[in-house]
C-alpha cells in the first residue's frame, strides 16, 4: 500500500514536469513563433496559473469525497506553482530584458499589471519558503492565516495575466471563474459548519427562549395552583 | 519645408546583398513550388504576383534598418476582425475576398467618387519604403513596404478647404470575418482618422505589398494606411472607404477604450499605456537574452514629423 501511494507520488512529480520539458522541445526546434521571447514567458506563466488553479482545487476535492493524505499533493502542487513562476520571471529578467536593470525598473515602475504579478510572485514565495513540515509546526496557528493569502495571490495573478491584453477577456475570465468558485466552495463549508455549532450551542437569544419558556410554565402552574386551592374552598362552603 | 529623410548608415547595418538576393530566391522558389501543385501553407499560398522586385527606394525609405524576415511579419499580425489570436487570425484572413475592390472617397473633396483599386495603382507610381512598425503592445519590426503617398491620392481628388481630417474605413465583411458577424468587442467595420496635415506628410503612405509581393491578405490586402510614427493600430487594413471631413473622427479603438487610445496614438515612450510601459519594445526577430530596444519619441521620425505637433502637449493629446 504504502509502496503503491509513493509510486503514484513520483508519478504525479514527473508529470508535472512535462509542461517544462515540452516547452524545451519547441525552443529547440524552433515552434514558438514569430516571438519566441514573449511565447516562452507567456507559457511559464500560464503552467504557473494552473498549477495555483490544481493547488486550489485539492482541499475542496478532499471535502467532497473525503479522500485522505491529500495534503502531501497539495503542497507539491503549491511547489510546481512557484517553481513555474520562478522560470516566468527569471525569462522576464533574463531572456527579455538580458538583466538591464535601468529598463527593467522603468518597465516595473510604468506597467501596472507587473505590480499584481510581483504582488503574486511575492506571496508564493512566502508560502514556499514556508512550506515544509518543520515550519508548518514552528508557525502553529499562524501558518494557516499565512497560507490563506493564496487566494489573494490568484487574484492578483488574474489581474496581471488580464490587464497585459488589450481587451480579450474570455481567458482570464474563465480562470476568474474557476477561482470564484473554488473560493465559494469554502464559504459555503464555512457557513454550513458555522450554524451547526449555533444549534448545538445555545447563544444568548437561545438562553433566553428557554428562560422564557421556565418562567411561562411557572406562572401557569401557580395559576393552576390557585384555581385548584379556589375550587376547593367553593366545595367546602357548599 | 525642409524634410531630412534619412539618417546616415552605419556599415554594420546594412543588409549583405547577396542575403538579400537569397531571399527573393527563396521566395520564387516557394512561389515555384506552389505552382508545380506542391507544399502550400497558408501564409504563403497568398503571395501571388505581381513581383515587384526592383522598385526604386521612396528618399522618405529608411535604409538604415535591418529588414525583419518576411515569415515574421506575415505571421505577426493583429486582424481583430477574423481573430484576437494572431496565428489564428493568420490563416482565417486568406477567406478574405479582395478581388475586385473599389475604394469610395467622398466628403470634402472636388472629386468624390469609387474608384477600382487598379485605376487608383495606375495613375501612382509605386515605391519602396522601409519603416519601423511599432505595435501598441510593445514590439517592433522593420518592414519594407511597398506603396505610394497618401497625399498623392488625395491630390488627385482636390480636397477643399473645409477637409481638417481624413477618414478610413476597413472593410465589412461578416461571411468572412468571424468577429463581425459576432459583433465581437469592438464596433465594426474598423474606423481609423488622420489629422489632414498628418494625411498629406511624405512619410504617410497606402501599402499594397511588402517585400516585393503583393500584400499578403492578413498584412492588410489589398491596400492599408502606414504611418510609421503613430502605433501599428492606426495604420489600418483592407481600406474601402476615405473620407474628407471637418471634424475629428472617433475612431474604433478611441471609442472602445478611451482613456487607453488616444487620437493621436504618436509613439512617445514618454506616455505609458494606463496598464503598461512604452519606453521600450522587443524588436521582432532578435534572439533570446537580446535586450529590448529602447522606444523612440515618434518612433523616430521625430526630425520628420516633430513640428506637425510643435506647442501641444503630447501627454494630453495621446
Amino acid at each position: 500500500m504504502t509502496f503503491r501511494f509513493n509510486n503514484l507520488y513520483s508519478l504525479t512529480l514527473a508529470v508535472c514536469l512535462i509542461p517544462l520539458l515540452w516547452l524545451l522541445i519547441d525552443t529547440a526546434f524552433d515552434n514558438l513563433g514569430p516571438n519566441p521571447i514573449q511565447a516562452l514567458h507567456i507559457r511559464l506563466g500560464d503552467w504557473s496559473l494552473r498549477f495555483l488553479w490544481l493547488t486550489l482545487a485539492i482541499t475542496p476535492l478532499q471535502t467532497v469525497t473525503s479522500w485522505r493524505g491529500m495534503t502531501e499533493y497539495r503542497q507539491m502542487l503549491g511547489m510546481y506553482a512557484f517553481f513555474y513562476a520562478t522560470l516566468h520571471v527569471l525569462a522576464y529578467l533574463l531572456m527579455d530584458h538580458a538583466l538591464v536593470w535601468s529598463v527593467i525598473g522603468i518597465d516595473i515602475i510604468e506597467s501596472q499589471y507587473i505590480w499584481f504579478g510581483v504582488l503574486a510572485y511575492i506571496i508564493i514565495l512566502s508560502l514556499a519558503l514556508t512550506s515544509p513540515k518543520w515550519a508548518k509546526k514552528r508557525m502553529g496557528k499562524n501558518w494557516k492565516k499565512l497560507h490563506r493569502y493564496i487566494y489573494l495571490a490568484a487574484g492578483a495573478a488574474i489581474i496581471h495575466y488580464y490587464w497585459q491584453l488589450k481587451g480579450n477577456l474570455a481567458e482570464p475570465l474563465f480562470y476568474l471563474l474557476i477561482v470564484c468558485l473554488l473560493l465559494g466552495f469554502r464559504v459555503l463549508v464555512w457557513v454550513k459548519n458555522r450554524r451547526l455549532t449555533r444549534l448545538m450551542i445555545p447563544t444568548g437569544k437561545m438562553v433566553l427562549v428557554l428562560a422564557e419558556k421556565q418562567v411561562m410554565s411557572e406562572i401557569i402552574r401557580e395559576q393552576q395552583r390557585e384555581n385548584a386551592e379556589r375550587l376547593d374552598k367553593s366545595q367546602a362552603l357548599t | 519645408m525642409i524634410i531630412k529623410t534619412t539618417k546616415d548608415i552605419p556599415a554594420s547595418e546594412i543588409t549583405d546583398p547577396s542575403i538579400f538576393s537569397k531571399r527573393r530566391q527563396i521566395i520564387k522558389a516557394t512561389l515555384g513550388t506552389i505552382l508545380t501543385g506542391g507544399f502550400v501553407s497558408s501564409t504563403l499560398a497568398n503571395s501571388t504576383l505581381p513581383l515587384w522586385g526592383n522598385l526604386p527606394k521612396s528618399p522618405v525609405s529608411n535604409d538604415s534598418l535591418t529588414v525583419t524576415p518576411a515569415e515574421i511579419t506575415k505571421n505577426h499580425t493583429n486582424y481583430y476582425e477574423f481573430s484576437f489570436n494572431k496565428k489564428e487570425a493568420t490563416s482565417l484572413a486568406q477567406n478574405l475576398v479582395t478581388d475586385p475592390w473599389s475604394v469610395e472617397i467622398s466628403g470634402e473633396v472636388e472629386k468624390p467618387g469609387s474608384y477600382h483599386l487598379e485605376d487608383i495603382l495606375g495613375q501612382q507610381t509605386l515605391q519602396e519604403y522601409v519603416y519601423r512598425l511599432r505595435c501598441v503592445e510593445a514590439w517592433s519590426m522593420v518592414v519594407p513596404w511597398v506603396g505610394f503617398p497618401l497625399a498623392s491620392l488625395l491630390k488627385m481628388v482636390k480636397p477643399l478647404s473645409t477637409a481638417h481630417f481624413v477618414k478610413f474605413t476597413a472593410v465589412y465583411q461578416p461571411q468572412t470575418m468571424p468577429k463581425q458577424l459576432a459583433n465581437a468587442m469592438l464596433e465594426w467595420p474598423y474606423v481609423e482618422g488622420l489629422r489632414i496635415d498628418e494625411a498629406m506628410h511624405p512619410l504617410t503612405i497606402l501599402a499594397v505589398g511588402m517585400y516585393g509581393e503583393s500584400l499578403p491578405k492578413q498584412n492588410g490586402a489589398p491596400l492599408r494606411l502606414v504611418v510609421p510614427w503613430k502605433y501599428g493600430f492606426k495604420s489600418i487594413k483592407a481600406i474601402v472607404k476615405i473620407e474628407l471631413i471637418k471634424r475629428a473622427p472617433i475612431s474604433t479603438w478611441n471609442k472602445f477604450a478611451p482613456n487607453d487610445y488616444g487620437f493621436y496614438s504618436n509613439v512617445n515612450p514618454a506616455v505609458a499605456h494606463p496598464r503598461w510601459s512604452q519606453n521600450s519594445e522587443r524588436q521582432l526577430g532578435s534572439s533570446f537574452f537580446t535586450p529590448r530596444r529602447q522606444t523612440e519619441l515618434f518612433n523616430g521620425y521625430g526630425s520628420q514629423v516633430a513640428s506637425l505637433y510643435s506647442g501641444m502637449d503630447l501627454r494630453h493629446f495621446f
